[in-house]
């Protein structure tokens, strides 16, 4: 009687906890989910965590080393660098976000289409795949940022590009193995059509490798994301980001090596947060993952 | 054998033939022609209409195509727009600098990555095996850009113990040397974490395996069976992980040789990017992709070579 009183049903909150539970019980795990919340935070709660407008010159104030007024001092420009990392931390993550959202969904579709269509169609897919990611990836990026000039899209493009070979190498893998088991047989046998068994039959059953991949991808986008931003390629000034922050550190390097230290800083707790969150879920979820 | 170089070469032909393809649709399908990108906004459309006939850029698509396609295997990628010369010579002109770059990041990588891994999994589930682990995710996590702007910062602007510009003194290898350890350091430090990874694993394999238990029941010291039987087979899957990573290595080659100002294929591209001088854009990018190409080619013979399984499996 009392047993049931202390171990309620497991409730939905139940269900969401669990997972969270497990990832803490590795020590890496709870720093990556930690570091990871402590960008997200300082992400969304910018405006609040800081009171300095981000893009604000003020040259009086240039090159100032941390102090009570600036936390991590002032760029070349007289710029609050904390507010520019907090704000710089929002264009990461809405990078990362949208180019690995629209990567996934194109890299499910053409890996369904590899994997469950034609032979000569999967073939064709697969030279395409290699032939994607035998280009080096900023010379990629380089190209493609010189023809359609620099922005954010370009940059997201790019990472689309880079990313949806493997998400679709993936899926296409699974999906060949699927194809031929039972229960796929037997849908096909009842008449179902190919649309309904790859959405209801092995997208379910496919797509949990898939998201173990993309969060460790997210370092890799972010780190794209400043790269392109410090070689002036990414996010046009004076909007802030972390590579942008660096490329002015790297301008300045001479005069002070706070602005490289607070342009690298978000981007190494940010990259290893993630990494470690990654590497945990892969192994708490799918160990046959290991070693990819 | 033979069957299978022949087999692994077409593959790569094709994998080339297929990224020329879309490289040539990224120029021409993308908006703003490659003519206006080169002059500048300040052109007037008689220039643009002169550079336009000279790259050849009024017949139609198919054409065009044919031209880039037949011309990148002859090795004829256009001519620059600035000084009027070819392309392939402005780019093996730079190349040299870069392979250096990336040998130096192997060096390190391999040297740091080798035993590190050995070491690991020797002792394996101690502190050590703990810490390399975390170390090698951590290297590899951090992007190479990050890594060269700090070794700049702490090494050259601080403790001022290596140089911080250029590739050294024509001619003075040691000053060469010198230049080359802290960019290669940047481009190979990520891939101590794959190599320590790699090694740790095929290590850890290998003394399970038979031939190392028949060699301990011999009693053969610890030492010469870890580094003399073990590691021997343990180090051949780092041949393609290199293979594979060497365009990575690239990638952060380009950084580095922009961080520190060195000559070499990024410089080439960046520069050129900055002055808008196109032609050099899409034929670094082409003679690079056909490098990685056959770099991976290379890797996967080696392979095939050594271990006969490869080979049928193809």
């Amino acid at each position: 009687m009392s047993e049931a009183i202390f171990n309620p049903a497991p409730g939905r909150l139940a269900e969401l906890w669990r997972p969270i539970r497990k990832i803490l019980r590795e020590p890496l795990g709870a720093l990556g989910l930690f570091l990871v919340l402590l960008v997200i935070f300082g992400a969304v709660f910018a405006d609040l965590l800081t009171g300095w407008d981000p893009t604000k010159i003020n040259p009086r104030d240039r090159f100032q080393g941390p102090n009570p007024t600036h936390l991590m001092g002032t760029d070349q420009l007289g710029r609050d660098l904390f507010a520019r990392v907090l704000y710089g931390g929002r264009i990461a993550l809405f990078v990362a976000l949208v180019s690995t959202g629209v990567s996934l969904v194109i890299g499910i579709i053409l890996g369904l289409i590899a994997g469950y269509g034609p032979r000569w169609l999967d073939n064709l897919l697969i030279l395409l795949f290699d032939a994607m990611k035998s280009f080096p990836t900023v010379m990629l990026a380089l190209a493609l940022v010189t023809l359609m000039g620099p922005s954010l899209t370009a940059v997201m493009v790019v990472i689309v590009l880079v990313t949806v070979p493997g998400y679709a190498r993936i899926i296409r893998t699974q999906t060949i193995a699927l194809k031929t088991s039972e229960y796929v047989t037997a849908a096909q046998s009842m008449g179902a059509s190919s649309a309904r068994i790859l959405r209801l039959h092995i997208l379910p059953n496919v797509i949990g490798p898939l998201v173990i991949l993309a969060s460790m991808d997210i370092p890799v986008v972010i780190g794209i994301e400043a790269g392109m931003s410090f070689l002036g390629l990414g996010v046009r000034p004076p909007t802030p980001s972390w590579g942008s922050i660096l490329n002015d550190g790297f301008t300045n390097i001479r005069d002070t090596a706070w602005i490289a230290i607070a342009g690298g800083v978000p981007i190494i707790i940010t990259t290893l947060g993630f990494t470690f969150l990654g590497e945990t879920l892969r192994d708490v979820f799918d160990p046959r993952l290991k070693g990819r | 054998m033979l069957s299978y170089f022949f087999k692994r070469l077409g593959l790569a032909a094709a994998i080339v033939s297929v990224a020329m393809f879309l490289l040539f649709c990224m120029i021409y399908l993308i908006p703003g022609d490659p003519a206006s990108v080169a002059l500048g906004p300040r052109a007037t459309e008689e220039m643009r209409a002169a550079l336009r006939e000279k790259m050849g850029l009024n017949q139609p698509v198919l054409v065009q195509f044919w031209n880039f396609y037949i011309g990148a295997w002859t090795g004829d990628l256009g001519d620059e727009v600035l000084s009027g010369r070819p392309v392939t010579t402005v780019v093996f002109e730079q190349l040299p600098y870069t392979l250096a770059l990336i040998v130096g990041g192997i060096t390190w990588s391999v040297a740091l990555g080798i035993p590190l891994g050995c070491w690991a999994a020797v002792s394996r589930g101690s502190w050590a095996d703990r810490i390399v682990g975390i170390l090698s995710v951590a290297v590899i996590a951090v992007p190479s850009f990050v890594i060269a702007i700090y070794a700049l910062l702490i090494f050259s602007v601080e403790l001022r113990w290596l140089p911080a510009i250029g590739a050294g003194e024509p001619g003075d290898l040691g000053d060469q040397l010198r230049h080359l350890i802290l960019p290669s350091l940047a481009v190979g430090l990520g891939w101590v974490g794959y190599i320590a990874r790699m090694v740790r694993a095929s290590m850890l394999e290998v003394l399970e395996a038979s031939h190392i238990r028949t060699a301990r029941a011999f009693g053969l010291p610890d030492r010469t069976i870890t580094y003399r039987y073990a590691l021997s087979i343990a180090i051949l899957p780092t041949v393609t992980l290199l293979g594979v990573g060497i365009g990575q290595m690239l990638s952060s080659a380009v950084f580095a040789e922009i961080v520190f100002a060195r000559p070499g294929v990024g410089k080439l591209v960046y520069d050129a990017i900055l002055t808008r001088n196109f032609p050099i854009v899409t034929g670094t990018v082409l003679i690079t992709t056909v490098l990685f190409v056959l770099l991976n080619l290379l890797a996967d013979l080696i392979i095939g070579a050594l271990d006969p399984r490869v080979r049928s499996n193809f």
